[in-house]
């Protein structure tokens, strides 16, 4: 049975996955943009890059850039080597990267040495007990959370825990791998319907509100 | 006499910030912050009158053709951090009860909205206009503390919006909308009354400089200063006070004499938006119509947010269509200039309270402290202070809820207390505040707490400690 599942996941479904994740966001996108293009035009005409990538920059970029992170600096710098971590191992991964060499025949990209990506796959999966434990002893976050929040959390840190389990090999690297691969493909093909669509929104939500206090009421918004 | 009385006193020796926080136990003691018995007589005439079907209707067709990108976009993004409570004074204030968290507030708002397509209680309703209107002053202060900068002042304002839509106004704001639409002011000044006002000024104003004028309706006028309307109504020494500097620093200036002069809008407020774009057209259109070089707005917050980023936007004009300054970066343009020279320095020690919409709204705030250190001997700064600086939980429309809110309103700004208490014990006996309702917010909160401070405008120091040649 796993081989069949093993053939599906490393098939099929990886195209699936994809054209729901890539397809999807452009979707979500231009949804959004013609919505504002409707009904906020004001948007386009505020909208200003130049501010919109230094608010970025100090917010997202910059680890303590912000005002807020420097007063939260544990969740500023939990939160800040967890999307790093996200975003670089998985891509960076040997293990990835000699795949898509394989399949193509080409060198693409320099790969992370494995005891590197072994230890940020750790790093996302601490952040995510970390978002965790705080959605359940804050009050101020438990208020506004609900059921859906905890499923964004598994979703994200699936694929990592998989990946450690079948790199260290415990157990049937077969059945981890497997599992590794659809909970990959689960987590792509759900951000773009999910509240994981903030990686889609947030340069436009961030830079919007950058353009207007930069370009217009000339204040800093970080 | 005082004898007797020395040992009293002389036991309490608490800080000023210790004493605030005392009182506030009191207070949750005493009852002070349970709002649940607070009545509002239109939100309550407006909870009977409403249906289900009706409430649904208006909500599904407000956000069909209103909810826009931003609306929906803010709402998908938001990752319930909850990172913009700690922004809050209504959550500093009210033992970090985190149902008036920013997202708390709009958890119970707009995201119950969206989750169930408009089919609201009309006692959901009135209790979404309670939060949206008392709960929230629109200072963006959160704003400023969201890693994705989700706008919930913008969110707030489309609640008062679907509020207004549906008649679930808070009865004196309402009143204040109201005077707008019947007078083109805030305060039912009636036109004459205005005019009357000016030249009462200016007969005043005589007995000091002798040959002052109060121009009114000049064509061509370097300056034409807009006031709001409390201004004439109640506090009109700081027409005179206005009329002194520009007279002093040789300004040519104007005021209107019809509707127009007022610049503030508590429309914007309500979410009485067609309102809000009539009313900044006039005023716009007034110092057009008069050629005047440029507008120059009296020290008001709200009425800066509405003319330079609200109002005009809804009427059409991505920035304002004539220059349009504030009196903070006014009062600094004329220092710079050497026209407006100080005297003698205000002899105690001051703190800088930046009004929201002067400082997350237009960064003013160097010029504010410009004027502040000219003019005064010592600027302590308070903490937080500039784009950080605390609300003073008045604005936004939420004083001019009225007397149903006043206790809810005062108690819901302990936080600015205590950020007030620590100034105080640094030995500050003055805040200069360059708007109207943070005057109202932070005289409730001075009184309050008992608090050793005087409030003052930019323009009542300038006023005394200027170098007046002429004057008699």
């Amino acid at each position: 049975m796993i081989d069949g599942l093993y053939n599906l996941a490393s098939g099929p479904l990886v195209w699936l996955a994809l054209v729901l994740c890539i397809g999807g966001s452009f979707y979500k996108f231009s949804q959004m943009a013609l919505l504002a293009r409707q009904k906020d035009g004001y948007v386009y005409e505020y909208w200003s890059w130049k501010h919109a990538l230094k608010s970025a920059f100090y917010w997202w970029i910059l680890p303590l850039g912000s005002f807020n992170a420097r007063l939260n600096p544990v969740m500023a710098i939990v939160t800040w080597v967890f999307h790093v971590c996200l975003l670089v191992s998985p891509i960076f991964l040997l293990a990835h990267v000699v795949m898509f060499e394989t399949a193509w025949n080409v060198g693409l990209w320099p790969t992370l040495p494995d005891a590197a990506a072994d230890v940020m796959a750790f790093a996302v999966l601490v952040g995510c007990i970390f978002f965790l434990l705080r959605r359940v002893t804050l009050p101020q976050v438990k208020f506004v959370t609900s059921g859906n929040d905890f499923f964004i959390l598994a979703v994200v840190a699936l694929p990592f825990l998989t990946g450690v389990l079948a790199y260290h090999q415990v157990g049937d690297y077969k059945t981890w791998v497997t599992l590794h691969m659809l909970a990959g493909e689960l987590m792509l093909a759900l951000l773009p319907f999910t509240r994981l669509a903030h990686a889609i929104y947030a340069l436009f939500v961030r830079g919007y509100t950058a353009s207007e206090f930069g370009a217009v009421r000339q204040i800093k918004d970080w | 006499m005082s004898e007797v009385e020395a040992p009293a006193a002389a036991e309490d020796t608490r800080t000023w910030v210790e004493k605030v926080k005392a009182k506030q136990q009191e207070d949750i003691a005493a009852g002070k912050y349970d709002y649940t018995t607070i009545e509002d007589a239109n939100l309550d005439r407006a909870e009977k009158n409403l249906t289900e079907e009706h409430i649904q209707k208006v909500v599904k067709k407000w956000l069909a053709t209103e909810g826009g990108a931003r609306l929906k976009t803010y709402v998908q993004t938001c990752v319930h951090c909850g990172l913009c409570s700690e922004a809050c004074h209504h959550y500093m204030s009210n033992s970090k009860d985190p149902k008036y968290s920013p997202v708390g507030k709009v958890k119970r708002t707009i995201w119950k909205i969206l989750e169930r397509d408009g089919r609201l209680t009309p006692a959901e309703v009135h209790e979404m206009s309670v939060i949206a209107s008392t709960e929230c002053n629109l200072c963006r202060r959160c704003l400023q503390y969201c890693p994705f900068g989700i706008d919930i002042g913008y969110l707030m304002s489309s609640v008062r919006r679907m509020c207004h839509l549906l008649g679930m106004t808070p009865l004196y704001i309402q009143d204040t909308a109201h005077s707008h639409a019947a007078t083109m002011n805030q305060m039912w000044v009636k036109d004459d009354e205005w005019i009357d006002s000016l030249q009462w000024q200016e007969d005043e104003a005589r007995d000091e400089f002798a040959d002052i004028r109060i121009p009114v309706d000049k064509e061509g006028a370097e300056v034409y200063y807009s006031v709001i309307g409390p201004e004439p109504k109640f506090r009109t020494q700081l027409i005179y006070q206005a009329a002194a500097i520009f007279h002093n620093s040789g300004v040519d200036f104007t005021f209107p004499a019809n509707p127009g002069w007022d610049n503030s809008d508590m429309c914007m407020f309500t979410g009485d938006f067609e309102m809000m774009g009539r009313i900044k057209k006039y005023h716009y259109e007034s110092a057009m119509k008069l050629k005047a070089k440029k507008i120059v707005m009296g020290e008001c917050g709200h009425a800066f947010r509405s003319v330079y980023d609200v109002g005009n936007r809804w009427v059409g004009w991505k920035m304002p269509p004539i220059p349009m300054i504030h009196s903070i970066q006014y009062f600094s343009e004329l220092i710079t200039e050497g026209k407006l020279k100080c005297r003698e320095k205000y002899p105690e020690k001051v703190s800088f309270h930046d009004p929201c919409n002067t400082v997350r709204g237009r960064g003013l705030h160097e010029y504010g402290r410009h004027v502040t250190r000219v003019f005064c001997q010592e600027l302590i700064e308070m903490t937080p202070n500039r784009e950080y600086n605390i609300c003073c939980n008045a604005g936004g429309g939420v004083i001019n809820c009225g007397p149903p809110f006043k206790t809810k309103r005062v108690m819901s700004n302990e936080w600015k207390a205590e950020q007030l208490a620590r100034v105080a014990d640094q030995g500050v006996t003055t805040i200069v505040a360059p708007c109207h309702n943070c005057h109202g917010g932070l005289d409730d909160i001075i009184h309050t707490y008992h608090l050793p401070l005087k409030l003052k405008f930019l323009g009542d120091i300038i006023y005394e400690y200027m170098d007046k040649p002429e004057a008699e």
